[in-house]
């Protein structure tokens, strides 16, 4: 396997505020984030040779590229349109990175967009997959619930436990988020309010889980090498990793849910292309899939930010803190800016790029002297996992 | 010879004391508690469960027929025995007869069976029963009708009850029906039904009975005889002398309550769990007309597991009658998040090996065992190398799970989704049923059962879901 390393640079990034934003549409996001990005970038829609985007739903399927062709009026291009469930903002990414590093464009756009809130229910919906039957009342808290049983089996942790260690998860992105003026939650939370909110799956009560929200990110994309003639500071892509699980990995056997090959492997991938032998040393700053308090914390060890077992000492002493050894979602996260499916992970890499530029709209959570950040998602789970690593120097 | 070589009740989870039902109605309670098939459960999949126990072990290979009874069958147009033969995994020809419209066709059609039995024509039958009639709100009906099933297996040999003999009569009469476009049962007055039909027709049949076999009620060591209510039931054994101690008992009326054209069924498997060799058996039911039978016992009688008592005592308590109501489909809840399934009829038909025979693949190179059938091996990714391997009867265990308290129906919002470990070495991932919540625990013993999980597409769509042992 190559590398992708300091062959692409995003040269600008725009980002919607995230919420429920009954008054814009699909197209209106999609507008709003293409046009920051535009301007970030001083580029204009003539410029975008292909778009590579992502969305689950919106307009419920059967549309392909057209919500972006119709929106931005990216006419007479090639429109990619991929559905990877949680992971496919990172996967348009991955794309457009690709396709410049292939030499084929010169530049091209990232575009991740999710309208939730019109379907009319606060959730989801219940069922997942191909067949009638076989999830038939798969939900996303229902399915990440199933990691906590086996994770505090294994290493002894009691059910009163675990459900405060993963509380803190909670209280860190909120106390985050309220300091991030584009997320759509701001409030912050106490441990005791976390632990005793209602449960919707146990261990997940309702501060454990994402909301849904309505936004877009979108990202501009170009060879590394043509970077400098659009600004003077490019985030250059370091590494890219994706890997895909099956949608039952369920049915086999040694499944043990707490080790998580699409996380594992992803995260691999992207490190080696990178250089980076100890993430928790090297990476100044993390996004990763929080959609549930639980998957922020396997996402530590399986990431190799904790040892095995050791994401209760790294919890417990704030390691993953604003002004800790890592920072993680320090934006706040899929908890405070919900998880608007296909938009979430050109979303956090959005705060990368940011925090990388040291350029963040609130200086309050700006990580100091950043050089190497990561964006990722996890969707399922375990289907697949989406990581991409940047840093603000070539080499 | 002819005769019955085992039998099975199935007796719901959930069970409602009918004080809850007499009390939203301001009227009078009847005592005891009634069954109540779950929202996951229908004429069909009760049916199925007792004609899994009915089977045991059993070679599925030798049953030649499966019958099917029930005046409450899942479809109006479409066949449930075959449905049953599917689910049991039993041979492509076998003979699938559905049976219907009368509370006697449960045991009319086990008399079929065994009179096919006895002139040769198959050498294993097996007779199965689901029921759950909806009464009127309010009625007496509402609290003595109870959801069950039942199931019993005719052989030529092997049989633990040799049949004697039968005898049947049928007269129309307009006492208790439903019109094609009846959801309630309807009745006539209760003095006309009893005198003129129930106790009148039950003793015209009982007594041809015993004088065709040239016997007398004293000579009846076991009657399996269902009642609509316990006074019908004690006035027809008065008068057909049946009523000596511990000849006809039944304890599904007050603690489960009249579950139709399965009840002659569940009354056999009760009887049969404590008959003694040499014991003479009388079944018999009513619906325009009434029939009877005759049976000996003449062999070991195997247990059937879980037992009635056991299935009695097991039990969620069920105490919402609004709950209740909505699981009859007689009020529309609030409806919840939707589905985002697609139901297919040609999915289901094509993967029926997986989802409705519950088989898994085992592969011939490294022996992984996966369900629903993978024609890769998840391991080895052998290709198109496997055996199929049925984990309907296997025993299973909780590798993980959990309990999400808002994805189930709006009148029965908790599942638990759960991860089990079958003993083949399968891992069965599904929900869970027929359990409390908050007992589940990592490696609780469980079991598969087949269970209709939504009805999108407008048609049934029934899988697999693991249940707690009881």
């Amino acid at each position: 396997m190559g590398s992708i390393k300091d062959k692409v640079a995003i040269i600008g990034m725009g980002c919607t505020q995230f919420g429920e934003l009954w008054d814009k549409g699909l197209n209106d996001l999609a507008i709003e984030a293409a046009a920051e990005a535009y301007a970030d970038a001083g580029v204009g829609q003539e410029d975008i040779e292909a778009c590579y985007m992502s969305t689950l739903y919106a307009p419920m399927g059967g549309a392909g590229g057209t919500a972006a062709s119709d929106a931005l009026k990216l006419r007479d291009i090639p429109i990619i349109r991929n559905e990877n469930w949680c992971a496919s903002g990172h996967i348009a990414l991955y794309e457009a990175c690709l396709a410049v590093a292939s030499g084929m464009f010169d530049v091209v756009m990232a575009l991740g967009v999710e309208k939730l809130k019109d379907t009319g229910f606060p959730g989801l919906g219940v069922g997942r997959g191909m067949s009638p039957v076989l999830e038939a009342r798969r939900t996303s808290p229902g399915s990440f619930a199933l990691i906590a049983k086996r994770y505090f089996d294994k290493y002894g942790i009691s059910d009163q436990e675990g459900k405060e260690l993963i509380g803190r998860i909670a209280v860190k992105n909120h106390d985050n988020g309220s300091r991030s003026p584009k997320a759509h939650f701001h409030n912050k939370l106490t441990l005791e309010k976390v632990v005793n909110a209602p449960i919707i799956a146990w261990p997940l009560g309702l501060f454990d889980c994402c909301g849904n929200s309505d936004g877009a990110a979108c990202a501009i994309v170009t060879r590394a090498d043509l970077a400098k003639n659009f600004r003077d500071d490019p985030i250059y892509v370091k590494g890219l990793g994706v890997s895909m699980d099956s949608v039952i990995p369920h049915n086999r056997s040694g499944f043990d849910w707490i080790h998580f090959g699409a996380l594992q492997n992803s995260s691999r991938m992207a490190y080696e292309m990178a250089g980076i032998k100890d993430p928790r040393q090297e990476l100044d700053v993390a996004e990763v899939h929080d959609c549930f308090t639980i998957t922020e914390l396997a996402i530590y060890e399986n990431f190799g930010f904790s040892s095995p077992g050791g994401a209760r000492e790294d919890i417990l002493s704030g390691f993953f803190e604003r002004g800790g050894g890592l920072p993680v979602n320090i934006d706040g996260g899929l908890k405070c800016f919900g998880h608007p499916v296909g938009a979430s992970g050109l979303r956090m890499t959005y705060e990368v790029y940011k925090q990388l530029q040291e350029k963040v709209d609130n200086p309050e959570r700006q990580v100091p002297n950043p050089r190497l950040g990561l964006s990722h998602t996890f969707g399922g789970p375990p289907q697949v996992s989406a990581v991409a690593i940047m840093g603000n120097e070539l080499g | 010879m002819a005769g019955i070589v085992s039998a099975a009740a199935y007796i719901p989870f959930l069970k409602m004391d009918r004080k809850i039902m007499a009390s939203a109605w301001g009227r009078g309670a009847m005592p005891g508690y009634r069954s109540l098939a779950g929202s996951d459960e229908d004429s069909l999949t009760m049916a199925a469960e007792a004609a899994a126990a009915c089977l045991g072990a059993s070679e599925r290979e030798g049953v030649d027929g499966v019958y099917f009874a029930s005046t409450t069958a899942p479809y109006r147009e479409k066949q449930s025995s075959s449905l049953l033969a599917t689910i049991l995994d039993l041979r492509r020809d076998v003979q699938a007869v559905d049976f219907g419209n009368s509370l006697r066709s449960g045991l009319s059609a086990l008399r079929l069976a065994l009179d096919s039995v006895k002139a040769g024509s198959a050498d294993r039958l097996l007779v199965t029963a689901g029921e759950q009639r909806i009464a009127y709100p309010k009625s007496d009906q509402e609290q003595m009708f109870g959801d069950g099933g039942g199931a019993a297996l005719v052989g030529a040999d092997g049989e633990a009850l040799t049949y004697l003999g039968g005898y049947g009569l049928s007269d129309d009469i307009t006492d208790i029906w439903r019109r094609d476009e009846d959801r309630y049962v309807k009745t006539w007055e209760a003095r006309f039904i009893n005198t003129e039909g129930y106790l009148a027709l039950m003793k015209e049949a009982i007594g041809r009975l015993l004088q065709q076999q040239g016997l007398s009620a004293a000579d009846i060591s076991r009657a399996a005889i269902p009642a609509p209510d316990g006074r019908s039931f004690a006035a027809l054994l008065k008068s057909t002398g049946l009523d000596g101690d511990g000849v006809a008992t039944d304890s599904l009326l007050g603690e489960a309550g009249y579950c139709g054209a399965a009840h002659p069924l569940l009354l056999l498997a009760s009887v049969m769990e404590t008959a003694k060799q040499g014991d003479k058996v009388l079944l018999a039911a009513y619906g325009d007309g009434a029939e009877a039978l005759l049976l000996e016992v003449t062999g070991e009688v195997a247990k059937t597991s879980p037992g009635i008592d056991q299935q009695l005592a097991s039990r969620q308590e069920f105490t919402s009658y609004a709950r209740f109501l909505s699981f009859k489909d007689i009020v529309e809840p609030l409806p919840g998040e939707p589905f985002r399934l697609s139901p297919s009829a040609s999915v289901t038909w094509r993967e029926r090996d997986s989802l409705l025979r519950c088989h898994g693949s085992r592969c011939l190179e490294c022996g992984e065992v996966s369900f629903p059938i993978q024609r890769i091996c998840n391991q080895c990714r052998s290709v198109d190398n496997f055996e199929p391997v049925r984990l309907s009867g296997e025993a299973g265990e909780v590798f993980t799970y959990s309990q999400d308290n808002l994805a189930g129906r709006p009148d029965d919002p908790v599942i638990v989704q759960t991860v089990a470990q079958m003993a083949s070495g399968a891992r069965f991932y599904g929900l869970m049923t027929d359990c409390d919540p908050a007992q589940v625990e990592l490696g609780m013993p469980v079991k598969l059962t087949l269970r209709k999980l939504h009805d999108l597409g407008g048609f049934h769509n029934y899988f697999w879901k693991c249940r707690p042992l009881r």
